[in-house]
């Protein structure tokens, strides 16, 4: 039986199934011939046996998960839920206290449980069990003469057993307690979040090119630092950042890898704002930079303000649509006519079309000319290719960390006209305040050369 | 060979309203007898008896995925680990844990990356959301949200503001200012408004528009400046946990995953359904596309990956192991898409080799559920929050000469 929960409309979704696949190892683990050796009444963690093959430590992991949600519980320190790699003794729980039996676990029989060991032990409740007893007794004291009565008749029933068996049910169900209910200050291992609920299919069978993904993957391989490692240094490794300044957007030179990357996709190219620059420059020469221009644009109406909408749609229009426009784009008549028609009520996504139709012109024609071009292999060969920073001698001297400026500082010392000029200056000085270890430094060195 | 020494019925009709259901043993004059929970709370309690009624369209739906299961099985493809069989196979990789970032006073929920490639912003439990310099770890700006467990929040694309919400039902953006005097909670605006909780959001190619999932089973997507709704998603049937925007050059579309096991796919003006995916078995934690936007990858609580190619229209890979019993909450590719990260609630963090199929390496060192991981914009780092509340930021160590292959622990510099 799995854990359920029927929702309003009674539909049955399981929960936790990973409930469902752990009970199917326990299961497994306890097979007379293939499981794990057990010995009179109690076992041993010694080898946790694995089909698959997995590393002693993931199987310790995967164990003391196991303890965790309680289908195994330590005999030795009963309220140390963890599971440890010696000679421990352990004992599988009953299925009767598994969490898919029994979840989630009720009050009612918690207060049940509480009321039966305060009877047996006379009183002897643990702090925290006590706080909770009291706190059940207020929070369902309509149901408390049920529970007092339970709590006696169950103790009357167990008093039948033999002792052996006693002794057993008494441990199962004071670990499947600890699991449920555990003492204030340990791990919670059953809480999973906030409630999801429920409520209330076509078939493609298409063939594919899986050899894409193979390509994909090898082209960017060289890009890709946690695959290859990046030059100079993983500034996250090394603490050194000189891989980011030489990547940043304003750099004079770019680095290789990054100048190549411009030419595996168009989308790749544009979406480096100095390629985008170099592109424009390109563009230019060709008399058809306003293309760029225009596109720029059209992502400006899409992913712009919708209250700016209107105006943006109409500057538009008077750059580059209108007849004798200053930056007029060639677009096809149809394309034309009904971008045209639909700019008398503009939304966001009155340019698409058009857009649709210069982006497709600049892929197919420009971008592949550009990178024919003497701008673009001029530029390649120019670039850097940063050296590697060695490995210092000394890995215990860290280099100091510093920080950025914050993205943003950029954007609103540039809003800020209003403000006075003072808050400008308290900001610039915290930049200085922060860039000045870098400076001592530098002139501590530079003494020490002179010297 | 389990210790029980009395037979105890579990499941079966119930002694007093004779219903199939879960049964709760309790004696009644030294006779044990067998009710089912709601018949004891009765008794317990002399309250007024519910009915519940149990509807299984199930059975039917399962027939109909064997037959489709059929249907595929006989086409007969290549798969894709068979493509990749020719390519080499990857070494060992040793990820080290570079920064801890402690500061959340309860479970980290979510995390994103600045396009700055080193500032992040995460949010808690508590209530907190908090914007790190990860790579100095200095924390930057914190706000206090008046709801507990935000699950979710997204960086800005300009780096200037930040956006989060989760049990408030409502995304909320927090403009970030430097001024440390000022309470950024009073510049903050209320974007989206769902009928309940909110698990996903992000924004799209800029500041001013705003993706957002939730519990109510819909995503939306939401103007900034106005709050105004531009447009909604209704198809899933059960709450939607996760979105992901697509890298395409006309970045018009998106994929959520939720609770009724479906990825689907939306196009973002029309509000359309275009694509559905559905061979999970259970929840979908997580969805987030592969670098080139052909395909997506899903993290589920079946304890498994899953990777759909959009243009075949079908999952074409399985992330799993027998020994992997506990969902995937969170996953992310790396910036080739040769590994997939997958954080689980078995507090560890798999990587996958996306094309062969295999696991790479398994990464420990969480205390608790790791919640959400998140690959740095550059591909330098990963970052991993988990319900043991910090934050780890890990990069990948080419070893020199050092053996650490067996140091697969944590180690923090």
């Amino acid at each position: 039986m799995t854990i359920n929960t029927l929702s309003q409309d009674g539909v049955q979704r399981q929960q936790m199934p990973c409930l469902t696949k752990m009970e199917r190892m326990i299961i497994s683990m306890q097979d007379p011939d293939m499981g794990i050796k057990l010995r009179n009444q109690r076992l041993l963690i010694t080898v946790i046996p694995h089909k698959c093959s997995i590393s002693d430590e993931e199987a310790l992991h995967v164990g003391q998960l196991f303890v965790k949600y309680g289908y195994i519980y330590p005999l030795k320190e009963p309220r140390n839920l963890i599971l440890k790699a010696d000679d421990s003794s352990y004992r599988f729980q009953t299925p009767y206290y598994w969490m898919s039996t029994r979840w989630p676990a009720s009050e009612l029989d918690y207060a049940i449980y509480l009321a039966k060991k305060n009877i047996r032990k006379q009183g002897e409740l643990i702090e925290y069990e006590k706080e909770c007893y009291n706190a059940l007794h207020k929070r369902i004291n309509h149901t408390w003469d049920f529970v007092v009565m339970q709590a006696r008749e169950q103790l009357r029933a167990s008093k039948q057993r033999r002792k052996g068996d006693r002794i057993v049910l008494e441990c199962q169900e004071q670990a499947y307690w600890l699991v449920n209910r555990p003492p204030p200050g340990t791990q919670d291992s059953i809480d999973h979040g906030p409630e999801r609920r429920t409520t209330n299919t076509r078939v493609q069978l298409n063939s594919y090119h899986n050899h894409f993904y193979v390509k994909y993957c090898e082209q960017y391989q060289p890009h890709d630092p946690i695959m290859q490692g990046c030059l100079p240094s993983n500034p996250w490794i090394t603490d050194d950042i000189m891989f980011w300044n030489m990547n940043s957007e304003t750099v004079a030179l770019p680095t290789k890898l990054r100048v190549e990357r411009w030419s595996f996709s168009f989308m790749e190219l544009l979406n480096d704002q100095m390629g985008r620059k170099e592109f424009l420059t390109y563009l230019e020469k060709e008399f058809s930079a306003e293309n760029l221009c225009f596109w720029q644009a059209c992502e400006d109406v899409r992913h712009g303000e919708t209250a700016k909408i209107p105006e943006k749609v109409d500057e538009v229009y008077k750059q580059f649509l209108a007849p004798g426009a200053s930056r007029w784009v060639n677009i096809d008549s149809k394309t034309m006519e009904k971008t045209l028609e639909g700019l008398k009520r503009p939304h966001r996504f009155v340019l698409d079309d058009a857009q649709m139709h210069i982006y497709f012109l600049m892929k197919k024609d420009s971008y592949p000319r550009y990178l024919k071009s003497e701008l673009y292999k001029n530029l390649l060969a120019r670039a850097i290719v940063p050296q590697e920073t060695k490995k210092s001698v000394f890995p215990f001297m860290r280099r100091q960390r510093h920080s950025s400026p914050s993205p943003a500082l950029a954007t609103q010392t540039a809003e800020d006209d209003g403000k006075a000029k003072k808050t400008r200056i308290v900001t610039i000085n915290n930049i200085k305040l922060k860039l000045n270890p870098i400076r001592k430094k530098k002139r501590f060195w530079d003494s020490q050369i002179y010297k | 060979m389990c210790d029980q020494t009395f037979l105890a019925i579990t499941f079966g009709p119930c002694d007093n309203c004779s219903q199939n259901k879960p049964l709760m043993n309790i004696y009644l004059k030294n006779e044990p007898i067998n009710y089912c929970s709601l018949c004891v709370e009765l008794m317990a309690c002399q309250g007024l008896a519910k009915g519940e009624t149990t509807n299984t369209l199930k059975a039917e739906s399962e027939s109909l995925k064997a037959k489709l299961e059929e249907e595929r099985a006989k086409l007969h493809d290549v798969e894709l680990h068979q493509v990749a069989e020719k390519i080499d196979a990857l070494g060992q990789f040793v990820m080290k844990t570079r920064r801890t970032l402690k500061g959340h006073g309860n479970k980290v929920l979510c995390m994103d990356w600045c396009r700055d490639k080193r500032r992040i912003v995460s949010s808690s439990q508590d209530g907190k959301v908090i914007v790190w310099d990860a790579y100095t770890t200095n924390k930057e700006h914190a706000v206090t949200m008046p709801c507990t467990w935000v699950m979710a929040c997204a960086y800005a694309p300009s780096g200037c503001a930040v956006a989060c919400g989760g049990l408030d039902n409502k995304c909320s953006v927090y403009p970030l200012s430097l001024d440390k005097n000022e309470n950024l909670a009073a510049k903050k605006k209320s974007v989206a408004m769902h009928t309940n909780y909110l698990s996903s959001c992000s924004f799209t190619n800029s500041d001013m528009q705003i993706l957002t999932s939730s519990g109510d089973g819909t995503c939306a997507l939401w103007d900034v400046e106005s709050g105004q709704l531009l447009q909604s998603f209704h198809g899933h049937s059960a709450d939607v946990l996760s979105l992901d925007l697509a890298p395409s050059e006309t970045g018009n579309t998106f994929v959520s995953g939720g609770c009724d096991k479906k990825a689907n796919v939306w196009d973002m003006r029309s509000g359309q359904n275009v694509q559905s995916f559905e061979t999970h078995e259970s929840d979908i934690n997580n969805v987030k596309y592969y670098p080139s936007g052909d395909a997506f990858a899903t993290g589920s609580d079946d304890a498994t990956c899953r990777l759909y190619d959009l243009r075949a229209d079908r999952e074409v890979a399985i992330y799993s192991k027998d020994s992997i019993i506990f969902g995937a909450s969170s996953v992310d590719f790396s910036l080739s898409g040769r590994l997939l990260f997958a954080g689980y609630n078995d507090y560890t963090i798999n990587v996958w080799d996306v094309l062969k199929g295999t696991r790479v390496a398994i990464l420990f060192g969480h205390e608790n559920r790791v919640s959400t991981v998140r690959v740095s914009p550059d591909g330098t780092a990963f970052c991993s929050g988990s319900w043991d509340n910090t934050l780890r930021v890990s990069a990948y160590l080419r070893s020199s000469g050092e053996s650490e292959l067996r140091n697969i622990l944590y180690n923090t510099v």
